[in-house]
Parts: C-alpha cells; structure tokens; sequence
C-alpha cells in the first residue's frame, strides 16, 4: 500500500497550501497592511485616481444632461423601453453578490480562505451598489420626486401608494436592504482594524479614525460583542444572496413578455450574479495583490478557489441556457419558440453568442489546474466573463423586447453617446470609491487574517496530519 | 492618555441629536417647500395688457366659452386671438391707452404674448372636453376667475389633488348647462346631484396610471 502518511510541515503545504505564506507573525501582517494606507501617495495611485474621477464626473455630466433634457437622450424607445440602463443595474447589482456570499456564506460555512479577501469583496460590493443604483434613478427622468415614486412615503402631493404588487417596488426595498446591510456587514468588521490604524496614527488621523473605531479597546467583551454582532449580521445577509437577484429576477420573469416569463429566472440570476460578482474579485484582487505586495495574503490558493466558483457558476448558468431553448420547444409555445431562436439567430444573434462564448466556454479552461493557478489567464478570463455576464442581460431585455407581438412595433436598438458614456462612467465612479478605498482603509481584514494564521500555526507545530 | 475622555461623549451625543434634527427639517423643509400647494398655489403673473377677467365675465357676464371658444370640444383651452379682442373693442373703447398692445398685435398680426399660468407637467395628458362635458365646472379648477382682476392660480394642480376628484367626483359634477356659471349655488346638496348626473352619464373617471400618462 501506497505511503499516504504527511510526514513534514513542506508536504502539508503541498496538499493544502497555508492561506497566510512567508514569515508572517502578527506584527508583520500588521504592518504589511496598515503601511499600505500609512505611507505617502505612491505616483501610481494618481496615475488611476486621475482618471477615474475624470470618467465619473463624465458620469454625472451625462445624468446632469439626461435631467436638464429628459430621458430621450438614452437610446430606449418604444417597443424597447429598456435597455442599457436596466442592463447596467441588473449588471451592476449582479456583481455585488460576490461581495455578499464571501463575507456571509463563506463565513457560515467557516471556509477559512474567505479572510484576505472579504473586506475588498464587500467594499465593491457596496460600490457596485452605487453603480447600480444611478440607473432606477435617474430612468425615472426626475430623481428629486423618486423618493414619492420609489418608497412608501405618506406625502398629499400623489395620494397614491406604489403598486404592492409590482416586483419593482419589490426590488426598492430588496436593493435598499441589501446596501443597507452591507455597509453594515463592512463598517462592523472594519472597527478592530480602524482601532488598529488608530493605535498607530497621531494628530487629527488619530481623532479621525479613533472617532470612526467607535472606542475599541480589544476587551474580552469587545470581542465577544463584536463576533456575535457579525455572526448576526452575516445571517442577515445569507437570505439576501439569494433574495436580492431573485427579485431582481421577478422584474422579468413576473411579466408576460416572451424571453422574459420563465420560471428558471430566480435561480439562473443568483448564479449568474455570483459568477459575475467573482469575476470582478478575480478582476480586482489579481491587479490589487501586485499593486499592493500582498501576495503572501491573497496567496494562489485564494485566487484558485475562485475560479473554481467561477467554474461552478458558468456551469450553472450554462445549463440555464441550455434549459431555456429546450423549454421553448417542449413548451409548444409559437411565441416562446420564436423569442429563443430570435435571441440566438436573429438581429442579436452576436450578443447572444458573445454571451455563450464569454460565459460558458471561456470558463472551461478552469478544469485545468495550470489555468487556475496562472494569474494572467485567470485576469483575462475574469474580463471575458464581466463582458460576458453584461451581453447575458443585454439579451435577456434587449432581444425580448425587440420583437413585440405586433410585428408592426418591432424595433432594433442603438444605444446613443449618452447610454454609453454614462456606463463607461459608472465605471468611473466604482474605480474611484475603489481606490479612495485602498488608499484609506485596510485592504484586508487583519484582524480575521491573525485568526487564521493563529490555527494554521497550531496545525503545522502540534504535526496535524502527521498521525494519521 | 485615551484620545477620547469622557467629555467627547457629550459631544457625540450632541452631534448625533443635531445631524438628526438637521437631517429630519431637512426632510421637511423639502416635503413642504416641493409641494404644489406651496409653490404653485397663488402663481399670479403681470400680463400683458391689463385685462380684466372681473370687469369681462363678472361685471358684464360674458360666458367663459366666448373667448375659451375650444373647451368643450378640445384637450386644449384656447386662449383667444386679439381678433376675439377686437370683435367688441373696434367700437369700445377704441382710442384707450390700455388697449394699446391689443391694437398693435391686432395691426401687425402678432399675437399678445399672454402668460400662461395653469400648467400641468407635460407626461400629464388633460383634457378639457372631457371635463366640461362631463359636467366640471370651470370654477372646480381655476376658481372664481370672474372675481379676479388678474388671474392667479388657486388649486394646487398636483396629482394627488387630481386623484382626490377622479376617486370621489360627485360633489364636483352639475349639469352642462351650468359648467361656466361659476356663482352657481345648488338648492340641495351638490353630491347629491353629482350621483344622480354620474350615473344617468356613466361617468367614470379614470384612476389607473394611463388614464393620464401615456
């Protein structure tokens, strides 16, 4: 019988590669993350910030003139009342739940890995949030009245409530919870480590971080207050993984439109958003390990066990696809049928196939460990798939509305400059909040990282695996 | 040395009242001074000829539909041409000074500039016609205009003052006849004669969202 014992610390490594690598100890994890936000502006932070601000405040140019002219200036017209702005939302949104399912699922099912790199994960959440949020917006053409339109306000200037039954109003409170709870989930578990920064800083940084850690000593029961808190939190946010993009989902799928009515929905969106939502980590977190040195933390493995998620998810959604097309010719239905081969032969057939393409082959490449473990291709399949995951719900609203009933009212879409440089800016917007992020606040959750290098510790002194 | 002595609780405590205090009148302030009632209600703009709506349908009782000649026919009211002016003003009153941007317009063919002051936003489709024949009186909406020197706005115009009548219209509905007799006071109760006239002419105001916006 094979020898299948692990006799040294270097085999252990080898069959489970430790999440914190080199000489960490607590006071260098420390250090290595708080220098990062400690010391002066490194030349190429500007060289990104820059820019980003300049393509945001080109997004807040083109709101300003969709306001001041109205929403004609986006290319959406009748029969294709939406477009690119709810493409961007449902896009926008969808990568947000990586954010969610790192800090709350991943937490629950104590996968260790997720520590390095929730804190990131849930700050673009949060942003991507933002960048979704413009778009319901400002597509109500007067965002200064949404208030009355979007929630439940008792106000004598309509003397309507919204309409209960409608998934959009579903949609307000499931999006406002969901921001809601995830500025929670970030701020609570950003206090021991802005108590951390605290204790290091001096004058008006002092004040200003120690005003925002909340009195943070590290107590026993500051502790023990804090991880009940969080454990609650991470609670909250499970159910909305799921919730949020189902509702997102009910928009479509809770209407009549052929493309649109189909049960699949709620479970294809969820997996569709997870996917998405990885692929902007892998996006963010391969350019921010090496930006930042931080590849000791957001080691190999991390960004493996990622693009496993990634391969799961584009099978997920793949399957989708798949039972779509089959549906619409077992259903017998004639509109059903002509809406699935319109989406993959007619007018749109190149965004249907960009989609196909960028969403269930490229993610192929990840049954190959070389593939999953080599930081460039990973880094560009990731871009494949965010363009990707945008083309899938392109298709979904675009190509289903563009074909009414009445053949008379049939249409093609063209996004006009506005539609695209306020997207481009919505891009704008998230690499700034992004990087004000990294500028300012800790990267990664040190204090979860310690937790993790003290158990890795335990393991590789005390000989786990070494008896068995 | 804490950064933080017991003191600065105080403070927190304080800046918290106050960003909530501030943040709840600013919530106020802004549901107050966005409201139709507020800054739509008295809208009372200088016209250009000083005309006088007291002096035409009050004093002397010219009918709303003389100059309005569209209102029960159209969406749109029409505000009078200056041909509508000079019928009577050729041999009234010819010579007045006040008069005198009626006779220009009337010589040059360009209209008097009149402002308009009852505005609806332009995703709201209203419809005249169908209110007068109804039985709305001119006066449910733009008030006793036959009483004003100069007319100002006197409803709020809002949605939700629009939804109030079309849920509950008995009280606002008369005969025909009597839409532009804006004195007219029923010997019995209005709702009363409402109900009856509503459903003798199946009125049904609309109060689903295309009803007004299309």
């Amino acid at each position: 019988m094979a020898d299948l014992a692990i006799k040294s610390p270097e085999m252990l490594d080898e069959v489970t590669p430790r999440l914190v690598q080199g000489n960490s100890t607590y006071r260098s994890l420390t250090e290595d993350i708080s220098r990062i936000v400690e010391k002066g502006t490194p030349i190429q932070w500007w060289m990104a910030f820059l820019p980003s601000v300049a393509i945001a405040g080109m997004m807040f140019a083109m709101l300003g003139y969709l306001v001041i002219t109205g929403i004609g200036v986006w290319g959406n017209n009748s029969p294709i009342g939406w477009a690119w702005d709810i493409t961007n939302f449902v896009w926008w949104i969808g990568i947000g739940h990586a954010g969610t399912l790192i800090s709350a699922i991943l937490f629950l099912f104590r996968q260790k890995w997720r520590t390095s790199i929730n804190r990131a994960a849930e700050a673009m959440t949060l942003f991507a949030v933002a960048c979704a949020a413009q778009y319901p917006l400002f597509h109500t053409g007067r965002p200064w009245r949404a208030i009355y339109w979007l929630f439940p306000l008792p106000n004598t200037d309509l003397n309507m409530w919204q309409n209960f039954r409608s998934p959009l109003e579903w949609d307000v409170f499931a999006v406002s919870t969901y921001g809601t709870v995830s500025a929670l989930f970030w701020f609570v578990g950003l206090v021991p480590d802005l108590a951390t920064l605290r204790d290091r800083a001096t004058g008006v940084r002092a004040y200003v971080l120690g005003f925002a850690s909340l009195g943070w000593r590290g107590s026993a029961r500051h502790w023990r207050h804090y991880e009940m808190a969080y454990l609650i939190l991470a609670g909250l946010s499970t159910p909305l993984v799921l919730s949020v993009h189902t509702i997102v989902s009910f928009d479509f799928a809770v209407s009549l439109i052929p493309g649109w009515h189909t049960t699949i929905f709620p479970p294809y969106f969820v997996a569709g958003a997870i996917f998405s939502g990885f692929a902007m980590v892998v996006t963010l977190m391969t350019v921010a390990r090496w930006s930042l040195q931080l590849q000791h933390l957001i080691t190999t493995k991390h960004l493996e066990n990622m693009c496993k998620v990634m391969l799961a998810t584009s099978m997920i959604v793949g399957y989708a696809y798949g039972t779509e097309l089959f549906i619409a010719w077992y259903s017998g239905n004639p509109y059903e049928q002509f809406a699935f081969a319109n989406r993959a032969l007619g007018p749109y057939w190149w965004s249907y196939w960009a989609m196909v393409s960028c969403n269930v082959i490229t993610p192929q490449i990840f049954w190959f460990k070389k593939c999953r473990t080599s930081v460039p291709i990973m880094f560009v399949a990731s871009i494949f798939i965010n363009i990707g995951m945008w083309f899938e719900r392109f298709v979904i609203i675009v190509t289903s509305l563009h074909r009414d009933f009445l053949p008379s009212s049939w249409g093609y879409f063209r996004p006009t400059y506005v539609d695209i440089l306020t997207f481009i800016g919505t891009m704008g917007l998230f690499m700034t909040l992004f990087l004000l992020f990294i500028r300012f606040l800790p990267v990664i959750a040190i204090s979860e990282v310690k937790g993790v290098l003290a158990q890795e510790d335990h393991v590789t002194k005390h000989g786990h695996g070494a008896h068995h | 040395m804490p950064l933080f002595t017991r003191q600065h609780d105080l403070i927190a405590r304080a800046a918290t009242a106050l960003l909530a205090v501030g943040v709840l009148s600013g919530a106020a302030a802004y549901a107050y001074f966005s409201h139709p009632l507020v800054i739509d209600v008295g809208y009372q703009p200088h016209q250009p000829v000083p005309y006088s709506h007291k002096l035409h349908a009050g004093n002397l009782g010219m009918d709303c539909y003389y100059c309005h000649n569209t209102v029960e026919k159209a969406a749109h009211a029409a505000v009078p041409p200056t041909e509508t002016c000079m019928n009577c003003h050729v041999r009234v009153k010819p010579e007045s000074p006040l008069l005198a941007p009626v006779r220009a317009s009337y010589k040059t063919g360009q209209p008097v500039e009149w402002v308009k002051i009852h505005k609806v936003p332009d995703y709201v489709f209203f419809n005249h016609s169908a209110h007068v024949n109804a039985g709305v009186s001119c006066v449910s909406c733009h008030g006793r205009v036959d009483q004003m020197i100069e007319v100002k706005q006197v409803q709020p115009l809002s949605m939700g003052w629009c939804v109030d009548c079309h849920r509950n219209p008995a009280a606002k509905i008369r005969p025909t006849e009597l839409v532009t007799n804006l004195a007219w006071t029923p010997d019995r109760d209005p709702a009363e004669i409402g109900r009856e006239l509503i459903a003798q002419k199946k009125i049904a105001p609309p109060v689903n969202c295309s009803g007004c916006h299309r």
